[in-house]
């Protein structure tokens, strides 16, 4: 049963990348591309990560669909229909390798949810530990997000601060 | 420009759906503490439900003259972050050190962390919200003259 869903989960991901990118319309595409976020999404909390899947969700699904529709619409509301060469050779023979050295790569990953692996012996016990004796806080993802690693946030914070100062600057007309 | 939308059912729609979603982006955004959600992702809901207001009712209606006025607003959440950081060096310690909050009422460690987090999730979801009506008034609202179809 979980298999045959996660397997599912992978053709509609692959499928619908594959058609964010191939299909000709434009509009069709960001549609897809929302598509796929909420796909992503449902990944994210299939793998237990169910604060990055929030975000997947709401960002990638809708924020971002927004924001490439309305890029659409202000830039090329008549004609989206783009052209596209064929790939090159090179791309064609080159990217099945990578593909397969990043297979080969992935052996030495450890396995999903191993106790002993890097990710999960380092800081992370200490967190599960401490997080709620030292900040009141069930969740232990916002305790580390806007407690133990707050500089982190504050400084993502300013980074989308000034992403909306320099789409201002960038695009955004006097009034004459 | 922005056009207000001529369909009954968006109208209708959003009209019952702008003030659901921003309770739950609030319920988001209060709770981050004790389930899935946040200060960013509280932010956005917020932002994208003013969002749909702008864009189902036109620029004259009430949303977007709301959305107008909040845009004069934009750094006030990366102030409150910085200011709650601020707070916790005038509290004698380190940058962000919430441990260091000095607030009355509030006695333990564990609680002035607790109180810590909601304010600098508070910072986070202002900015986000006013970020993301800014990035779409820049994108749509184009001031020279031509009429570009939305």
């Amino acid at each position: 049963m979980t298999l045959a869903f996660e397997i599912l989960l992978l053709i509609l991901l692959i499928t619908t990348a594959a058609g964010a990118i191939l299909v000709k319309d434009l509009i069709s595409s960001v549609l897809i591309l929302g598509f796929y976020s909420f796909l992503l999404a449902l990944v994210w909390a299939w793998l237990g990560a169910v604060d990055v899947a929030f975000v997947e969700a709401v960002v990638g699904a809708g924020l971002a669909t927004v924001f490439f529709l309305l890029t659409l619409f202000g830039t090329a509301p008549k004609d989206t229909r783009i052209r596209r060469p064929a790939p090159p050779l090179i791309a064609l023979l080159g990217l099945p390798l990578l593909g397969l050295l990043l297979l080969y790569a992935a052996e030495d990953f450890p396995k999903f949810g191993d106790p002993e692996s890097p990710a999960s012996a380092h800081v992370s016990p200490e967190y599960l530990k401490n997080s709620l004796k030292e900040t009141d806080t069930p969740n232990v993802v916002t305790a580390v997000l806007m407690d133990y690693r707050a500089f982190d946030t504050l400084i993502e914070t300013a980074v989308i601060f000034t992403a909306g100062i320099a789409c201002a600057l960038v695009l955004r007309r006097n009034k004459e | 420009m922005i056009h207000a939308h001529d369909s009954v059912i968006v109208r209708t729609t959003s009209r019952l759906l702008i003030p659901l979603i921003q309770l739950f982006a609030l319920y988001v955004l209060c709770f981050g503490q004790y389930g899935p959600g946040g200060g960013f992702v509280g932010g956005v809901m917020l932002g994208a439900s003013l969002i749909l207001g702008v864009l189902v009712f036109g620029p004259e209606a009430p949303p977007c003259l709301l959305a107008k006025k909040l845009i004069h607003g934009d750094g006030i959440g990366l102030m409150i972050f910085v200011g709650v950081g601020g707070l916790c060096l005038i509290g004698g310690g380190e940058f962000l050190n919430y441990s260091n909050l000095e607030i009355p009422w509030v006695d333990t460690d564990a609680r002035r962390h607790h109180l810590g987090i909601l304010l600098t999730q508070v910072g986070v979801a202002a900015d986000i919200a006013v970020t993301a009506i800014s990035i779409v008034f820049s994108l749509s609202l184009i001031d020279n003259g031509e009429e570009t179809h939305v």
